[in-house]
């Protein structure tokens, strides 16, 4: 080590000094009442000292490197809206993603701040109690920080204006938050399993490479430098996450079918929420980076396989039913934008058929299902659009009591076949997408029937009342032919076109 | 044998990092995309202090990685010399 860096402390002692220093041994009141939730799920830790933050991370420097990313982050929301960034993207159409990342995913974020926040309060360990508060903080940042890049377009752009209260209620909507709300209501390892190892390490890339790459080469400057400053953040929490399943393996051999089943869970629950990031890159940028299914093979077989590979030595394979995922990598997201496009009334955004370009660009991307299975329904779509009959589904679909997706996904073994599982419990019946989220309610049935179904609330009258539009103006606070419709006749169309020819 | 990879973001610290990543892995893969690089190599990837400071001419520290950084896969060992990146299978 050279002088200049002998002169203060080193990482490990500085780490040593700001993490397990600041902890104590409890003297008049017991462990477990301090802290009750430690070992409710099975889990055992016997020695919490082995738990390593590999970053080192303390809080003095968090602080410094946070501020430094937030002075380069916010330069640039001030450069956008002084220079109309608006107008810089790349075609109107392109702004639906953001209205869906708004809704859908920034709300996650927030709850990630508080479920970090109340399972760091849960750990006896100190190391895994100050990664989580940073955590938080972090989780904290990325909500104000979305909102703030996107308030700009706010400004301009329908389907943005009541996200908080659009996340509580739309029937896609439930899909993010119920697999929140799922992994927030769980005990805190299996909180960490779900979100900080299956979410941030193992699918985080699947939502933030590819879509703010996206954003990039569609001229979206405000959503890339939100999304790589929140990115830097997530660097640190994937590697926490390996970090968590190696140490929760590493303190006892009783642990590993436990964490075992939460990532056969999660896994599944996290690539049925991840259908929309592939409808995202496939259907909704108009300038594409790459095709979801490059983005699953890279992302999700490529570096999860390493990763697998390296938890083989704890006794863990890889996800059940990861096959499936392989398999519907070529699907998922011509069904999810045909869900869409059908239910395009009932959406915060805008809806299209692709354009020739755009299907041929699907025909290259998807050389065995895109001409066989999905352009001639496009084409069919486009056809009754031209005259005047753009088609939009009245009839509710039945969802998944587990995931929430409506039962439009079809059979891993079978293409032409919608897939649909069902099972009774204490004499009701209920329905699944899949096997994989069959698996989920078996395993814990009191937890899964008590989910807010969005179509059986419509049905029980509990959403504004029996009429459509009630539901979605009212009760949603969709404006109808503002937000919603598709985009062709939109007034988002229409807006755009007046503006350039201002310019 | 299996991939580590580092992502940064495409700006100007950026640039000599990944110059220095590739002076220290020679066998690195560099691989450019809208806003962001990627840097590959198989089973391990260490990025050393003492390269990236001689390339951005001026001190730096080991977490400042942490402002440029997006993505990572791969066990992690940091200390005040160096970043290392590795896969133990
Ligand atoms: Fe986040
Ligand atoms: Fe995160
Ligand atoms: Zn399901």
């Amino acid at each position: 080590m050279n002088a200049k860096t002998s002169k203060r402390l080193n990482m490990k002692e500085r780490y040593r000094i700001m993490t397990r220093d600041l902890g104590w041994e409890p003297s008049y009141q017991r462990y477990e009442d301090i802290f009750p939730q430690e070992g409710f799920e099975g889990i055992k830790i016997t020695d919490w000292d082995q738990w390593e933050d590999p970053f080192r991370l303390t809080m003095d420097n968090y602080w410094k490197f946070q501020a430094e990313k937030e002075r380069k982050l916010y330069a640039i929301f001030d450069a956008v809206s002084q220079n109309n960034g608006q107008m810089k993207i790349s075609d109107p159409r392109y702004l639906n993603a953001v209205k869906l990342f708004i809704t859908a995913v920034t709300p996650l974020e927030y709850n990630a701040y508080k479920g970090y926040a109340r399972v760091g309060r849960q750990f006896g360990g100190v190391g895994a109690r100050i990664a989580c508060q940073m955590q938080s903080i972090d989780e904290l940042r990325h909500t104000q920080t979305q909102i703030h890049a996107m308030s700009h377009y706010n400004k301009y752009f329908g389907g943005m204006h009541d996200f908080p209260h659009m996340f509580d209620r739309v029937w896609y909507l439930s899909v993010p938050k119920s697999f929140f709300e799922d992994a927030s209501t769980a005990g805190p390892f299996e909180f960490l399993t779900a979100i900080s190892f299956s979410f941030e390490y193992v699918l985080t890339n699947l939502l933030f490479l590819p879509f703010m790459s996206g954003a990039a080469y569609n001229g979206d400057m405000n959503t890339v430098t939100f999304g790589f400053s929140a990115q830097s953040d997530e660097a640190r929490h994937m590697t926490l996450g390996l970090e968590i399943i190696k140490f929760i393996l590493e303190q006892h051999e009783d642990n590993v079918p436990i964490v075992q089943q939460w990532l056969d869970k999660w896994l599944w629950r996290g690539y049925r929420l991840l259908s929309i990031v592939g409808m995202m890159m496939d259907y909704m940028l108009p300038n594409k980076v790459m095709s979801w299914a490059e983005a699953w093979t890279m992302y999700y077989e490529e570096a999860g396989g390493a990763l697998f590979k390296e938890l083989e030595r704890y006794g863990i394979r890889p996800p059940k039913y990861a096959d499936q995922t392989v398999i519907g990598k070529d699907h998922v997201s011509h069904q999810a934008w045909f869900i869409f496009y059908q239910y395009g009334h009932a959406t915060a955004f805008n809806t299209w058929v692709p354009t020739a370009q755009e299907m041929d660009w699907l025909s290259e991307k998807y050389p065995d299902t895109f001409d066989r299975l999905y352009r001639p329904r496009f084409e069919l779509l486009a056809e009754k659009a031209a005259r005047g009959e753009r088609f939009y589904n009245d009839a509710l679909p039945q969802l998944c009591q587990v995931c929430q997706i409506p039962l439009a996904i079809t059979e891993p073994d079978d293409d032409t076949l919608l897939s649909h599982r069902d099972t009774v419990h204490d004499g009701e019946r209920y329905h699944f997408c899949s096997d994989g989220c069959r698996d989920i309610f078996h395993h814990e049935p009191e937890k899964y029937v008590q989910a807010w179904l969005p179509v059986h609330q419509i049905l029980q009258g509990n959403c504004g009342g029996a009429d459509m539009e009630k539901v979605i103006g009212d009760y949603y606070r969709i404006e109808m032919g503002e937000d919603n419709l598709d985009f062709e006749g939109s007034a988002e169309q229409r807006r755009w076109a007046a503006w350039k020819q201002a310019v | 044998m299996s991939r580590v990879f580092i992502a940064l973001q495409d700006n100007e610290n950026a640039r000599f990092i990944v110059e220095a990543i590739g002076e220290d892995n020679p066998e690195a893969e560099v691989k450019h995309s809208p806003a962001m690089i990627r840097v590959e190599a198989d089973d391990r990837l260490v990025i050393r202090r003492e390269t990236v400071e001689e390339k951005l001419g001026r001190d730096w520290d080991t977490q400042e990685l942490q402002v440029d950084m997006i993505s990572i896969g791969g066990n992690v060992d940091e200390d005040d010399d160096s970043f290392t990146l590795y896969w133990n299978s």
